[in-house]
């Protein structure tokens, strides 16, 4: 590995200091009783449409994302551009379904998607579904975030062997936990501002500098190779790239506001009509992303890879270490600082909000349903808090105890995993149509399926679905939830005959998600 | 908002505005070529990009239209 760098080293540990100060600061923005579920959980739902688009944003644009589309750009070229599409047709899907959830949560208010379930279809095994589906999707999520660190911390040079290796992590670790057991959401929600601020000019820089550097635009895709360029065009029988790119967009769009994170972030607006604007103004983040996906076609034509004093790191950290090379190799020292510690931060605030979702699922959906069914308000949230921690340090021990290729195959499964409460949570905002035994045996089904799908292919999030002489290659998880759709739609009805005399259990009406 | 309690209905047409940004980035034929290039960019780059775009405007104007 290279030498410590210093003036990017102090630049980082100087901005990471200020957004520790901050998050524990932002106990006291906009005051609540932490005490309270909803206070420390949610923020108290009082963010209005710009902190919701800055909380949002950090959410699901997360540092993985800043390290990871460029990276695949890095590697396999045109299908990480896949993102974009995705990031499009998120909107539409936020627009339409979650300002009902937001008003059906607010009106009960329930925290979790659980929560809602419950409520909706007044069962609670299939409210336990989706708080485990969720819990399970969201750790190996938290893991990768915090590869975001490593990787980051690796290239300003800090290296060594057991222990001492793994303490950056271990620092950054403590300082996350610490801030977010005293401020609950408000600390990832006040230091998500700083954070995108520090990524917007990063990207801006890295696509403004490094093209001007390495001769224009022109140049940079001259120097990729051609099959890098486009996508392989299908031959006969078979939709081929174009089915995967087009099904990996969708289907990662429909399962995104499912994570327990989304969620939380939506649940914490101030009302719906902030939703509804966020569906608006959120595009900026998609624009952002497309533009650092091209920074992998940057780190190809700046030859970082064949660069001898990056081999270490590309050896250790993959092409994860493309677009930190890249930085390192076209940015002075003092904004390598600023860059690295926007994809450091960039790591903090979506691994807050996970942690805080996590917690809230099963402190709400686990230990309050199964467990002890009277809590105080008070014990709810110290059982929240304590529920962060734990799952912070499942996520650190696994990222130094277990190869990173499992956090990242796990996060595969997980999104498989997650899209199965789809028919649950996002068509039951909607529709109180699909009988819950029916729902809970179509996200079995999707579950089991999808797993055994996506091992087939060696854990590769595409499945190449024969049908009658042709081939489909297409995403897992967009595959399993029609499948779950299927099976409950033929299902409800069954049950619903066998269980004539039963009231239909929903303590929700229409009015509850309108404005 | 704003003290009125008029509601919102389900359905309103403009969301078949939507149904553009599905179709322009969901049909990879439509765009998976170089040319023409922009400023250097090859087609299927600058294309998504400007789609990302259009969603935002199509998306503010279901905002609009369907706000009270």
């Amino acid at each position: 590995m290279q030498d410590v760098n210093w003036i990017a080293l102090t630049i980082f540990v100087l901005l990471f200091g200020f957004i520790t100060w901050l998050g524990f600061a932002a106990a006291n923005w906009r005051k609540g009783d932490l005490d309270l579920l909803h206070e420390w959980g949610l923020g108290g739902r009082r963010f209005g449409t710009i902190v919701t688009w800055f909380l949002v944003g950090g959410d699901l644009y997360t540092a993985y994302t800043f390290i990871a589309v460029p990276a695949l750009a890095f590697g396999a070229g045109a299908v990480a551009f896949f993102a974009v599409p995705y990031t499009i047709v998120i909107y539409p899907i936020l627009f339409l379904a979650f300002p009902r959830l937001w008003y059906v949560c607010h009106k009960h208010g329930y925290i979790t998607a659980g929560d809602f379930v419950r409520g909706r279809f007044g069962n609670r095994w299939l409210a336990l579904a989706i708080a485990v589906t969720g819990i399970v999707a969201t750790m190996p999520y938290i893991a990768l975030q915090l590869v975001g660190i490593q990787v980051v911390v690796g290239a300003l040079g800090i290296s060594g062997t057991g222990f001492a290796a793994d303490l950056p992590l271990i620092i950054a670790f403590v300082v996350l936990a610490a801030f977010t057991y005293s401020s609950g959401l408000r600390a990832p929600a006040s230091i998500a501002i700083v954070k995108d601020i520090l990524i917007y000019v990063t990207a801006f820089a890295a696509v403004i500098v490094i093209p001007i550097e390495l001769g224009g635009l022109g140049k940079i895709f001259a120097a990729v190779p051609a099959p890098k360029l486009l996508l392989a065009v299908p031959g006969p029988n078979t939709t081929g790239a174009y089915g995967a790119y087009a099904t990996l967009a969708l289907g990662s769009a429909l399962a995104l506001f499912l994570y327990p994170h989304s969620l939380t972030g939506i649940l914490s607006a101030s009302s719906g009509h902030a939703i509804r604007r966020n569906a608006a103004m959120l595009p900026g983040y998609s624009f952002m992303l497309g533009l650092l996906a091209l920074v992998g076609f940057f780190a190809i034509a700046a030859g970082v890879a064949n660069a001898p004093e990056y081999a270490a790191g590309f050896k250790q950290f993959g092409n994860n270490f493309a677009v930190p090379a890249l930085f390192l190799h076209s940015f002075p020292s003092w904004f390598v600082g600023i860059a690295f510690a926007a994809i450091g931060i960039g790591a903090l605030v979506p691994a807050a909000i996970m942690s805080i979702a996590a917690a809230n699922l099963y402190t709400r959906n686990i230990h309050r349903e199964f467990i002890n069914k009277n809590p105080t308000d008070k014990q709810e949230a110290q059982m929240a808090k304590w529920v962060s921690l734990i799952v912070k340090l499942g996520a650190l021990i696994f990222i130094i105890f277990v190869p990173t290729q499992y956090a990242i195959y796990l996060q595969l499964l997980g999104g498989i995993w997650i899209i199965q409460t789809l028919p649950a949570v996002m068509l039951g905002a909607y529709t109180r149509w699909f009988n819950d035994w029916a729902l809970l045996v179509g996200w079995a089904a999707g579950i089991i399926v999808g797993t055994a799908m996506a091992a087939a292919v060696n854990l590769t999030p595409t499945y190449p679905l024969a049908l009658g002489g042709f081939t489909f290659p297409g995403y897992t998880a967009l595959y399993t939830v029609i499948l779950n759709l299927v099976v409950a739609s033929i299902l409800t009805p069954v049950f619903n005959a066998m269980s004539a005399r039963r009231t239909l259990s929903d303590e929700t009406v229409a009015s509850d998600y309108y404005a | 908002m704003r003290g009125t309690r008029r509601k919102r209905s389900g359905w309103s047409w403009w969301y078949l505005l939507f149904v553009i940004q599905f179709v322009i980035v969901l049909w990879p034929p439509l765009y998976n070529k170089a040319e023409p290039y922009w400023i250097g960019i090859p087609f299927f780059y600058w294309y998504q990009l400007l789609c990302v775009i259009i969603g935002a405007v199509l998306t503010a104007i279901v905002y609009f239209a369907t706000e009270d």
